[in-house]
């Protein structure tokens, strides 16, 4: 396996994560470099979700090693992985329903103490984020799907984040706003975040990702470049829930 | 039409003072999804700590009122680091049962510092007295309402703009979200520990002076009476909070106007039942709301049930059956009666509770009901004491699950919460129902037990009696759990919507839980009453309740062995070690508190 990147700022290590007696994962090892957008890919119960729980502090793992820029994520809570520059995107956006859209956004910038810089990012993520500037006061829970998703990825970017994980972030969304969302992915990123995201919809994710893993019943069976990846075959069989062998 | 202003006047100070502990439970609740029973107690405790600032320190009233919060939150913050942070990865209602634990060691704890006589707490203010329109405000009132508002205000400012307020709005509408923004659980979790308990305190500190009495009774109104606003007003809704406090207060108040001040207390148990049947999500919900958690096989805790071999357990019924043939004090028999009538009311409560998972706090009312049928058949009509106690048993399981049958269709917390209020009602329209069940004064009396016309005086023969019925109760559980009526119990406690899409009817299987349970806690409780010869409103109380979900939980939820030996354990222990009773409830807080920490399973394990 070649890795292009030479610069990594998250890894994961041979992780093993146990759900009680059921192994989630074995020996997973990812690689996210400075700069890329990573994709994971799989099915249904093959694990991604518990990664993105294992990046985030949710969920320990039995075993292995999580660095973020060179240190150990190992044994951190969530709003301290949180303060080493991870936000998150979680699976169905997650946005705090009673609150408003302005409020929503604002939590993103919890970590941060300095207001007059917040206040100018919120300036700039309605830029980024043209719809939202007229939903600012309104319950964040009355907004339709692709709102929300807009929501949640300018709740995420206000903390100024070095990286930015996402857990299906074109999830339940319309075609329209499928492309829009991954187009705001490509941007963020080349505003010089990092990006790991997790997704089903493998042939939409490899479009915008360099790097992808598949991720099997808890074991990486592929990984590479997207560009190489998007022409394999065995990406549709892995992903598919074929039978081969890692 | 004066008094009508005074009624309303009171019941919106009343009221003020229930928003005081409503509000810190919607709060609580908000976050942790829990209902805080120690809430009540954290009000007893503020209502002493201002008496020993009043009388003790003579502190001047607004240093007392900054007293009793600072010393209150304290208390709050303990409670939610060293009772219920541990327990924050174990299943839903463990962190309920340690709130139930801990609201007994306070409580008692108050008790033993304080002596449980009642003791004046004067309000340090003028006694006068002013005419508003019709009716008559006092500088209490006033000081009520400005405490009420101002707490109102701080806590909307807080919420609203303070960083750690967001946070709690935050972490209450999804915690999982909240972290990932980096919120501090365990903060958010202190804050409103701290602030639901300060406010609670002045809660108990204001009432104690308004009455010019506290005694430590107040402890479980005043949870019961936070309950009940919270839920009307929508649980973890901190306005509804407010709002439900004040139509409880007024409620109350015209009910105690037209009915008379005993009647208080029914009217806020029957405002939660309805409630809780018509709008579960509180009377400020709305259809977008979530419906509250399935919380299902909420303390099954996944174990291997000790397996005893039924040799083991003859042999050892053999042992208990020949023990008045040896020389063994009249004492210990007594002990041992006391631990089979408790045995009874723990099946019960371990079929319910254990194998269909609906947690009962109510359980007591089923011995009443059981007690007063067979007193009252007896004494007034004649019928033999056998009889009767049948008799009792089945009104028990009729009535009882009559009268449960509207908290059917809640779940988890809500259950315990609607059984525990309709414990209450039971007591109180015992109280109240004088025609029939001589309200206060009691019955007494009763005849004592006897059998085809024999009289059972004589401590053996009471024994046996007792032993015998529970035996047979026990063998009766124990094949039904065996058979595919114990299977459709547990398959409705551990998943209900599987359950009904496999085609079980979740009333009708609930019914005959509650039909198999009431009977036995009926003929327990019935057997009491000819035992005691004199039973009153207060003899079955919440405290029994309390102390049998105990019993249940150190024998293994659901397990009927467990359920017996739980009895010896909680009711002869005690006695083994010469424990004087007012150290016994503070001991089986203790009990309940560190099985939930440390084997939620029991002592036998749960089936």
């Amino acid at each position: 396996m070649t890795n292009p990147a030479p610069e990594p700022l998250l890894t994961l290590s041979d992780v093993n994560t146990f759900y009680g007696q059921a192994q989630v994962h074995f020996d997973l090892s990812i690689t996210v470099a400075r700069g890329h957008i990573v994709c994971l890919l799989g099915g249904n119960a093959s694990g991604k979700s518990t990664t993105m729980k294992i990046i985030l502090g949710l969920v320990k793992p039995r075993s292995g090693e999580v660095t973020f820029d060179g240190a150990s994520l190992i044994g951190l809570s969530t709003p301290q992985i949180v303060r080493r520059g991870i936000a998150s995107v979680p699976e169905a956006r997650r946005l705090f329903a009673d609150m408003s859209v302005r409020e929503n956004i604002l939590m993103g910038a919890f970590v941060r103490n300095d207001r007059d810089a917040v206040a100018q990012d919120l300036d700039r993520m309605l830029t980024l984020f043209p719809k939202l500037g007229q939903r600012l006061s309104q319950r964040a829970g009355s907004l339709s799907g692709g709102e929300q998703q807009m929501v949640a990825m300018a709740r995420a970017l206000m903390s100024r984040p070095r990286m930015i994980v996402m857990d299906e972030p074109t999830m339940g969304l319309s075609p329209l706003y499928v492309d829009r969302v991954l187009e705001l992915i490509r941007t963020i990123n080349q505003e010089g975040v990092s990006v790991f995201m997790v997704e089903q919809n493998a042939s939409l994710a490899l479009e915008i990702a360099h790097e992808a893993y598949v991720l099997q019943t808890g074991k990486i069976v592929l990984s590479g470049p997207a560009r190489a990846l998007k022409d394999d075959p065995r990406v549709r069989d892995a992903y598919l829930g074929g039978s081969e062998a890692a | 039409m004066s008094s009508w202003l005074d009624y309303t006047i009171n019941g919106l100070i009343v009221g003020n003072v229930y928003a005081l502990v409503a509000v810190g439970l919607a709060l609580i609740f908000g976050v942790s999804r829990l209902i805080n029973f120690a809430q009540g107690s954290i009000y007893l405790v503020g209502a002493y700590i201002g008496w020993v600032a009043v009388v003790q320190l003579h502190t001047p009233l607004p240093l007392t009122i900054i007293v009793v919060a600072a010393a209150a939150a304290v208390v709050g913050l303990i409670i939610e680091r060293f009772g219920l942070r541990p327990l924050q990865n174990s299943v839903r209602i463990a962190p309920l049962l340690a709130t139930i634990g801990i609201s007994f060691v306070l409580d008692q704890l108050v008790m033993l510092t304080f002596s449980p006589n009642p003791r004046a707490l004067p309000s340090q203010l003028p006694d006068v007295r002013f005419q508003v329109g019709g009716g008559t405000i006092g500088p209490l009132d006033l000081l009520i309402a400005g405490v009420g508002l101002t707490s109102a205000l701080l806590l909307f400012v807080f919420l609203r703009y303070s960083k750690l307020g967001w946070a709690v709005r935050a972490a209450s509408q999804d915690r999982d979200a909240a972290m990932q923004m980096g919120v501090d659980v365990n903060r958010v979790n202190q804050a409103v520990f701290g602030i639901a308990a300060a406010l609670g305190g002045v809660s108990g500190m204001l009432v104690g002076m308004y009455y010019n009495q506290i005694d430590t009774a107040m402890s479980l109104q005043a949870t019961l009476k936070g309950v009940v606003a919270e839920v009307v007003g929508g649980a973890g809704n901190v306005p509804g909070a407010v709002i439900g406090s004040l139509l409880l207060g007024l409620v109350e108040s015209y009910g105690v106007a037209v009915f008379g001040t005993s009647y208080r207390n029914l009217f806020a148990f029957l405002l939660l039942v309805v409630v809780l049947v018509l709008r579960p999500n509180g009377l400020f919900a709305s259809a977008r709301q979530a419906p509250p958690e399935p919380l299902t096989g909420t303390f099954i805790a996944p174990s291997r049930p000790v397996r005893i071999p039924r040799w083991a357990l003859a042999v050892a019924a053999a042992i208990f059956a020949v023990l008045p043939f040896f020389p063994v004090s009249f004492y210990v028999l007594q002990t041992l009666i006391n631990a089979w009538l408790l045995g009874m009311l723990a099946l019960s409560l371990t079929l319910v509770a254990g194998t269909m998972g609906q947690v009962s706090l109510g359980h007591a009312a089923l011995l009443a009901i059981g007690a007063y049928t067979s007193a009252l058949l007896s004494l007034t009509l004649g019928v033999p004491v056998g009889l009767a106690i049948i008799a009792g048993g089945l009104m028990s399981a009729a009535l009882g699950t009559l009268l449960i049958s509207p908290s059917f269709r809640l779940r988890g917390h809500y259950v315990s919460i609607a059984t525990l209020a309709i414990g209450e009602i039971v007591s109180l329209v015992i109280l109240n129902w004088e025609s029939v069940t001589r309200g206060p004064i009691g019955i007494s009396g009763i005849p004592p037990l006897s059998l085809f016309g024999y009289d059972l005086i004589s401590p053996t023969s009471i024994y046996w009696f007792s032993f015998i019925v529970m035996v047979v109760l026990a063998l009766l559980q124990g094949r039904l759990l065996g058979s595919h009526l114990g299977r459709s119990f547990r398959a409705i406690r551990d998943d209900d919507i599987a359950a009904r899409a496999y085609g079980l009817s979740l009333n009708r299987y609930k019914s005959l839980a509650f039909i198999f349970g009431g009977f036995a806690a009926g003929v327990s409780g019935g057997i009491a009453a000819h035992l005691y010869s004199y039973i009153n409103h207060e003899t079955f109380n919440t405290q029994q309740s309390i102390l049998a979900l105990t019993v249940v939980i150190l024998g293994g939820l659901g397990n009927v062995v467990g359920a017996i030996v739980g009895s010896v354990a909680l009711v002869g222990l005690p006695e083994v070690f010469r424990i004087a009773a007012e150290y016994r409830i503070l001991i089986y807080g203790i009990v309940l508190l560190l099985l939930v920490r440390f084997r939620p399973q029991g002592l036998l394990g749960t089936i």
